[in-house]
């Protein structure tokens, strides 16, 4: 029998920590960065599109196969995924539900340990005084281990041990008194900490506090549509990708929440308000701190080089708590620990759900009690995450990102999408969405899950493993298919990193690049033996079934 | 974008409000916080 008696505290809290888990960092600082990259107001309908016929349908899809194989007593996906087909290969399709998880935990770790640092920073005042390259060196220097500003030895590891204990404890408490009671407490601290910034970055005046522009300007860059940009492939599959990252479809973590839910109980009306609850935070909040703020003080031009340069990362952490400080310094250290709150609480509510399908695997299969396999979860992404911490420059991070992070979700998301619409069939998945739903589920989402659903999926997959240089799809068709540096082919073949060995001739240079070139293939051997090692616990677990009778 | 916003919004409320106002499933449902509430309790047998 498994170990596993965990059950929800209330519909309430269900909802909330499923809304947490979708709500990450990229709801500050991805979405408004991919806007601005994407043409602007226009990106919102794609985004919106790719919302409605890709991520509602995805959430549908995992929230019904989570309760459907919580009803055999599976809380992860390889035995959900087993459960919907006789085919014994599905249940290591599965492993992804896992591997991600735990993948990205290693990386999201750190960095959610980044903004529980800054918190303190900014409640110490070290940004005080500091100009903007001040503010950008203090990131430098942290994220390489340099000195530390509160005397702490390597802060940076320390920081991030005390965010994995966090986690653990939390974790080891159980469903309903760990990880609802912290998305009971965050989500709504998160929404008043993002609402004070956006007011702040509705209000900006130009003269006022050192502001060269209204606050209209930054508002009207973002949202200003440009149509031109709306029929470039480019602009959709980044749509299509932000839908993904945002929701936390194609994880594992949907189907592990979801596998507490009884079966007579809704889930229809549960997805869509937890889904529209992550677009509130991402559209509404998202929207309106990063980019009105920056082009408030460094003008369209200056946040667009640094876009273009750090990214939306870059911005959050280099140039933000600089410009808080435009406003005084007390008004700056509370705008600090706000804005690295609310990162903190939107990383935290997230990292905590990707623990929970590896706890409840060991739960499942191996009779695990929950603190325990808390702990194990705890140990291997410390382990795992090491490296981000100490081969950050070496792209190690970027790497877990990549293949974890973003290709993983979009391969685990097409196989579901075939799964629960073609293999499982239809009809009972149809069946599965609307039994106990609480609101009438349009019809149309029949059709949308059965076919656009899975064909946008392949669309998705195939772009970005065949992404034609600079984007321009127009050119690869007539003038040859020249594979972009982003596309999964060319990240495969490191092209981007061998052309510059190529081309350099400094031997400091090369040394550095070819040490990255090490760590990165490195990095990916890591992450494939994490794999096998998880496909071949799920084989242990399907042999100790045969053994005990159970299949 | 006003209108962009007003939707996303309108629509988080309008989801938020049906999940409070809808009452619950008789027990046993998921959820523990209600198992106390002597009105919820299933009939004895």
């Amino acid at each position: 029998m498994s170990a596993n008696k965990e059950s929800w505290g209330s519909r309430v809290g269900l909802i909330l920590a499923m809304a947490g888990n979708a709500v990450g960092l990229g709801n500050f600082l991805r979405f408004p960065v991919q806007a601005v990259q994407n043409g602007g107001g226009a990106f919102i309908i794609p985004y919106l599109i790719c919302f409605l016929v890709m991520g509602i349908p995805l959430l549908w899809i995992e929230w019904s196969m989570g309760r459907f194989g919580g009803k055999f007593g599976h809380h992860s996906t390889p035995f959900i995924v087993d459960t919907m087909h006789k085919n014994r290969l599905w249940k290591y399709i599965g492993v992804f539900g896992i591997w991600t998880n735990i993948a990205v935990a290693s990386y999201y770790c750190y960095l959610e340990s980044w903004t529980l640092s800054y918190v303190f920073h900014s409640l110490g005042g070290t940004f005080s005084g500091l100009d903007q390259i001040g503010v950008s060196n203090f990131f430098d220097e942290y994220v390489n281990l340099g000195e530390s500003t509160f005397g702490i030895p390597y802060e940076p590891i320390f920081f991030f041990v005390v965010c994995l204990l966090l986690n653990t404890w939390i974790l080891s408490q159980g469903l309903a008194k760990g990880v609802e009671r912290v998305a009971k407490i965050g989500m709504p601290l998160l929404i008043v900490f993002g609402m004070f910034l956006a007011y702040k970055g509705f209000t900006i005046n130009a003269g006022e506090n050192g502001a060269i522009n209204d606050s209209s300007v930054g508002l009207n860059f973002l949202w200003t549509p440009n149509f031109d940009e709306l029929w470039s492939p480019t602009v959709w599959l980044a749509a299509a990708g932000q839908i993904f990252f945002t929701l936390s479809v194609g994880m594992g973590t949907i189907h592990c929440y979801a596998s507490y839910v009884r079966s007579k109980d809704d889930i229809a009306l549960n997805a869509m308000s937890a889904g529209w609850m992550n677009e509130f935070v991402e559209v509404v909040l998202g929207a309106s701190i990063l980019i009105p703020i920056s082009i408030g003080y460094l003008g369209i031009d200056g946040v667009v080089d640094l876009v273009n340069s750090q990214g939306g990362l870059g911005l959050g952490f280099r140039t933000l708590p600089y410009l808080f400080y435009q406003w005084g310094d007390v008004l700056g250290a509370i705008a600090g620990v706000m804005w690295f709150g609310l990162l903190f609480f939107a990383g935290i509510t997230s990292s905590l759900a990707m623990g929970t399908p590896w706890i409840g695997f060991l739960q499942d299969e191996f009779n695990w009690n929950r603190r325990p396999a808390a702990w194990s979860f705890g140990l291997i992404v410390l382990v795992l995450g090491m490296p981000t911490v100490l081969f950050f420059k070496y792209g190690v991070f970027d790497e877990y990102d990549y293949w974890a992070g973003t290709v993983s979700l979009v391969v685990f998301a097409l196989f579901e999408s075939i799964l629960f619409a073609w293999v499982f069939g239809m009809n009972k998945g149809w069946r599965e969405i609307t039994s106990g739903a609480d609101i009438k589920v349009p019809g149309i989402y029949k059709f949308i899950i059965k076919f656009v659903t899975p064909l946008l999926l392949l669309w998705v997959f195939i772009g970005s493993l065949i992404t034609p240089k600079g984007g321009d799809w127009a050119g690869a068709f007539s003038n040859g298919w020249e594979l972009d540096d982003s596309s999964i082919i060319n990240k495969i073949k490191n092209s981007n990193l061998k052309r510059q060995l190529a081309e350099a001739t400094d031997p400091a240079v090369i040394e550095q690049l070819q040490e990255t070139l090490f760590f990165v293939n490195a990095s990916r051997i890591l992450l494939v033996v994490v794999f096998l090692s998880i496909a071949g616990l799920v084989y242990m677990a399907y042999k100790k079934r045969v053994r005990e009778g159970r299949i | 974008m006003l209108s962009t916003m007003l939707l996303v919004t309108g629509a988080t409320i309008y989801f938020f409000i049906r999940v409070l106002k809808t009452p619950p499933k008789p027990e046993p449902d998921s959820y523990l916080d209600n198992d106390d509430e002597i009105e919820r309790r299933a009939p004895r047998a």
